[in-house]
């Protein structure tokens, strides 16, 4: 069973055990604008909490994916290269970026569940 | 004063609209000890058209003109004829005074000929794509180095010793703002291949130029193999882009990224400035998204219809900032357009008979030129510009022909700084020059060695 | 992620209607004529250029024979004078209407400077020529730098940058080898950006190796100054300002931020992109700066060109004049000469290095130099007042039916933000696109960053009243439109543009970036 936590840089992780699968949130993507490339991480990087890792780019904007946690990228979505728009479509699903390992755990703590994430966005 | 529209009762009207009583209430925020009260002392006053024409016609006749001379010159800067029609077209109003094309819908005319030079910028070096140019080819050779340094992530590159050297001193200056380390090879002729021994896994770029700044062709296809073994890439620069009429491509033999001086197509000497420097790499979305520059890519509008714009802007300064992969934000606009006129009038046919005629004359000259005692051709390949070893300092020949009214080549010291290469002289030959032009370099170069 | 939110949308949207009615064969309407790519209309094997024959040589080409097509479509004569100009007709240009562009100094270019370029005795001169040779060209150069020290006050110019950021390239890289002349270039990393500034300064500072440090403004749009001062330390090399600001206004603490930068060890680099506010009014030494490059084809009127070439030349203080770049020229008594190689310098002279093959945009001095010659000392500062009495004219005339970012007066151009369009469901761009149904050439849009949907006009002193005043007439009854409701207007603008949005998306997705090949 996996656990969905947000950032407030706009990231979900969904977290099954020490692994993770990270992508923006759908507001996120809406107020991006059509996204246009996405450049992933290498596999195999290690990385540590808010090192930008990412690039997602729309026509007019460049913003960068900070890693949400700690631990190493173990794959990417490289269906992205070629169909960005899978962010607009469907960014909490098939428009994933990567997915990594939890190194230590207590990182999610600071993390928001979908509640909280939904009342941070209004404000 | 013929350049501001507004009278002085116009003034007065408007500053009676904005609530103000002096002009001076608009520039209150400038320190008071800062303001000046009157003109700029030390200048002249406003001036007729009649007469800033006089003065600085004055000043031009001071010269000797290119075209005035039997002329010889190249090392970077080529004469060539430019056919009447490529200036009349660069001067319309449309062309001339337009900005950046920043709204499409306005700008189709920009953006189109922006296409159009892409295109014909690809198909001459050999390359898949291009962008839609830099300031000059020195500066396209310094961004080239800087993006094969991101596309490798290494930070290190050589330099052929026949590298133009103001193109090695401007990658060098650039490269080591940034923290990059440059093996600049020690100036020689002939020893282009020498690059490859001096490859490590830090190099993340060769830079060849061909021909060189001697003149001299270089086998591209070896040194790519070298660099590609390396994990490194070959950056081909080309200072006569007529050549690529006559001569492989760099993209034919093996190049990653060309950068080139496009002057000699569309623009003329101009003591240097401005010319049009060329950027095109392999179709590769790696390269492409460390270019720097504009591209302007086909789309469609809202009625279906095609048009182009710029794209790929996420690189550039203006939304990338300090990531930016330059912080350039021009091309070489009407320079570039003028190009892309001069390669349409050519087109492949004409291209090609140009090139043939640049060599040709080249071919007549260093015969004539060779028959002089004393004077060695030192190529043992060219297209339009080689060097000779003269029997006594080139820079002292330069001199003495000049006061003869030839041009006769650039002294290899002028490039390189005394010492090393004062007795060698680089000239080239273009489909400007006629017979007599020639006969009269040959005769004079005879008389000023004795 | 760092949340880079542009609030405009690069597709054409939904509500789009089609084009109505006058739909033809050709493709052409009327005046607009149709005309595809030259690759479709040329040939290979078509040529407008004559060859003389050649003379007989045995080729010395090493085997390096070129083989297989090019792939260079060519035309005859006529045939490329209509393409080319049927493309020039999708133009606008400065000489067609009045083109606002906020930050790009949109002025009159002047075709004396065109003429006056093209003489041969400065077109068709050899960069590398022996220097006896070109004493004209050096003459210009050497009138070009008197003329910009004066304006400035400045103390050396250096000419060979080739446009505006190459310009800033070179002011910062002077900073950067006097504070390694300091031996501080390890430590002194830090320079101060304000957010308001134009890309390409922090841009450049990176490409110097410098490390980017974001300055807010405060509320009048100025830089804040306690900030500033929190900012300021031992590790600052240099604060990079636009003065006037992106926004329009002189930094009024201009003084008071140059002396804390200089008491902090610290170096003042002035963008220089809009002195055409101020020249002739003041003098950038006596506002404390170090190094400040003009675009000449901004503030001296060289054409834009569609995009270039430009020229940047930099003006330096006496802290800084030792390190400019070579080739540099020297005078000795009506004699001038370049100094091209680091043996030939003089002794206090340590350039950084060389920008460029040659020695700078000779084609542009010899404009800008025209221009100053034909408006003169009196006639550059009336040329200052006149852009700033425009742009605050308009700012006067907008000011009730748009919305002022800031209140008071501006300097040469009037910074309005989207407020005046809230809940219209019209847009900054939407507002701009209906500019071009009305004959105009939109402002600057969403730049600078600091305020809301930012519409930066800037009219030049090259404008009439009457110019003025039809525009802001129009741009009155286009705010009025939106507040109406008459959304549509706006929303499927242009409709009377060669061609309406563009699919900017589809573009940066699938990048096409020249012709199929033949």
């Amino acid at each position: 069973m996996s656990t969905l936590y947000f950032t407030k840089e706009h990231e979900w992780l969904s977290v099954e055990g020490d692994a993770a699968t990270v992508g923006i949130s759908a507001y996120a993507a809406e107020q991006l604008g059509d996204v246009v490339f996405v450049e992933l991480p290498e596999v195999g990087k290690t990385v540590a909490k808010g090192d930008d890792i990412a690039v997602v780019e729309s026509v007019k904007s460049a913003s960068e994916i900070y890693a949400p946690v700690a631990g190493e990228i173990t794959a990417v979505n490289d269906a992205l290269e070629d169909a960005p728009e899978t962010v607009n479509d469907d960014a909490q699903g098939k428009g994933w970026f990567f997915k990594m390992t939890v190194k230590d755990r207590t990182e999610l703590s600071d993390l928001m569940d979908e509640a909280a994430y939904g009342e941070f966005i209004k404000e | 004063m013929r350049y501001l529209p507004l009278n002085d009762d116009d003034r007065a009207a408007m500053l009676a609209r904005i609530g103000v009583s002096s002009i001076d209430d608009l520039f209150v925020d400038i320190p008071p000890d800062a303001r000046l009260e009157k003109a700029i002392e030390g200048l002249p006053g406003h001036a007729t058209e009649m007469q800033v024409e006089r003065d600085l016609t004055a000043l031009a006749a001071r010269s000797l003109n290119a075209g005035d001379a039997p002329f010889f010159c190249g090392g970077g800067a080529y004469r060539h004829h430019v056919p009447a029609s490529v200036d009349h077209l660069i001067q319309r109003s449309e062309f001339l005074t337009a900005y950046t094309p920043y709204q499409p819908e306005i700008a189709q005319g920009t953006l189109q000929t922006l296409f159009e030079f892409q295109s014909q910028v690809a198909a001459l070096t050999g390359m898949d794509i291009a962008n839609a140019s830099l300031y000059d080819g020195s500066t396209a050779t310094a961004e080239a180095v800087r993006m094969a340094m991101r596309i490798t992530r290494r930070n290190g590159c050589v330099l052929a010793p026949g590298l133009h050297p103001h193109y090695s001193d401007t990658v060098r200056t650039a490269v080591h703002a940034g923290g990059g380390i440059v093996e600049a090879l020690t100036p020689a002729m002939g020893a282009d291949t020498k690059v490859v021994e001096v490859l490590d896994e830090n190099t993340a770029c060769i830079v060849v130029q061909n021909p060189n700044v001697f003149g001299e062709l270089v086998d591209l296809d070896p040194l790519a193999e070298a660099a590609h073994a390396a994990g490194a890439l070959l950056v081909a620069v080309t200072t006569e882009v007529v050549s690529l009429g006559l001569i492989k491509s760099p993209g034919q033999m093996g190049a990653d990224i060309v950068a080139a001086e496009g002057q000699s197509i569309g623009n003329g000497l101009n003591f240097g400035g401005p010319f049009v420097g060329l950027l095109a790499c392999r179709n590769d979305r790696k390269f492409i998204r460390q270019a720097p520059g504009r591209f302007a890519g086909e789309t469609v509008d809202a009625d279906g219809k095609r048009g182009f714009v710029l794209t790929l802007s996420t690189r550039e300064q203006h939304i990338r900032r300090e990531k930016a992969t330059s912080n350039i934000c021009t091309n070489s606009g009407l320079c570039t357009l003028a190009f892309t006129i001069h390669m349409a009038l050519l087109g492949e046919t004409g291209l090609r008979q140009l090139a043939k005629a640049n060599h040709a004359r080249a071919c007549q000259l260093a015969d004539q030129l060779a028959a002089i005692r004393g004077v060695e051709v030192v190529n043992d390949s060219f297209f339009n510009e080689f060097a000779v070893r003269l029997p006594m300092n080139a820079t002292k020949v330069v001199e003495k022909l000049s006061k003869k009214k030839i041009l006769g080549g650039i002294p290899a010291a002028r490039l390189f700084g005394p010492g090393g290469f004062d007795d060698v002289l680089i000239v080239a030959a273009t489909e400007t020059n006629t017979d007599e032009d020639i006969d009269a370099f040959a005769k004079t170069l005879r008389e000023a060695l004795q | 992620m760092s949340m880079n939110k542009t609030g405009r949308p690069t597709t054409p949207h939904g509500d789009y209607a089609p084009q109505s009615g006058g739909e033809t064969f050709s493709g052409s309407r009327g005046l607009a004529q149709q005309e595809p790519l030259l690759s479709e209309v040329g040939a290979l094997d078509k040529c407008g250029v004559d060859f003389a024959p050649l003379p007989d040589v045995t080729p010395r080409l090493g085997g390096m024979e070129r083989t297989g097509e090019i792939g260079l479509p060519g035309l005859s004569e006529p045939e490329a004078l209509r393409h080319y100009v049927r493309l020039s007709q999708r133009n606008f240009a400065i000489d067609l209407g009045l083109y606002p562009l906020g930050s790009c100094t949109m002025k009159h270019n002047p075709r004396l400077n065109e003429k006056l370029a093209r003489l041969p005795g400065f077109a068709d001169l050899h960069p590398l020529q022996p220097q006896s040779t070109v004493q004209g060209a050096l003459a210009v150069m050497d009138a070009l730098s008197h003329w910009l020290k004066a304006i400035t006050g400045m103390d050396a110019v250096a000419l060979s940058p080739k446009a505006g950021a190459h310009g800033e390239w070179c002011g910062m890289m002077c900073i950067r080898a006097a504070i390694e002349a300091r031996g501080e270039l390890e430590t002194r990393k830090r320079v101060l950006v304000p957010e308001s500034a134009h890309g390409t300064n922090p841009a450049t500072a990176a490409e110097c190796g410098f490390t980017i440090d974001q300055l807010p403004a405060d509320a009048s749009g100025r830089v804040d100054m306690d900030i500033l001062r929190q900012k300021l330390g031992p590790d600052v090399a240099a604060i990079m300002l636009t003065n006037p600001n992106t926004c329009g206004l002189f930094e009024r603490d201009i003084r008071a931020i140059a002396d804390l930068v200089h008491e902090a060890g610290g170096y003042f680099y002035c963008d220089g992109a809009n002195l055409n506010a101020i020249m002739g009014k003041t003098r950038v030494r006596d506002l404390g700066v170090d190094a400040m490059h003009i675009n000449l084809h901004k503030t001296f009127s060289t054409p834009h060109g569609g995009g270039g070439p430009g020229a940047g030349p930099v003006v330096l203080s006496n802290r800084l004049k030792d390190f400019a770049p070579l080739p540099y020229l020297c005078a000795d008594d009506e004699r001038w000469s370049l100094v091209e190689h680091d043996a030939d310098t003089k002794e206090e002279a340590r350039p950084f290095g060389r920008m460029s093959a040659f020695h700078g945009q000779m084609g542009m001095f010899v404009r800008a130099l025209a221009y100053m010659m034909s408006h003169g000392a009196d006639g550059l500062r009336q040329a200052s007042e006149d852009a700033v009495l425009n742009a605050n004219y308009l700012l006067a005339r907008l000011k009730d039916e748009l919305s002022p970012a800031f209140d008071g007066v501006c300097m040469h151009e009037a910074l309005f933000t989207d407020a005046f369009l809230k809940d219209t469901g019209v847009t900054t761009l939407d507002f701009a696109k209906a500019m071009i149904d009305e004959g105009y050439h939109p402002m600057t849009m969403y730049f600078p960053l600091v305020v809301h949907g930012a519409m930066l006009i800037e009219p030049t002193e090259t404008e009439s009243k009457e110019s003025l005043d039809r525009f802001a007439d129009t741009l009155i009854a286009l705010a009025k439109a939106a507040k109406a409701g008459d959304r549509a207007r706006f929303t499927n603008a242009p409709m009377l543009a060669p061609l309406r949005r563009l699919d900017e998306t589809r573009a940066a997705r699938s990048p096409v970036l020249g012709w199929e090949k033949a």
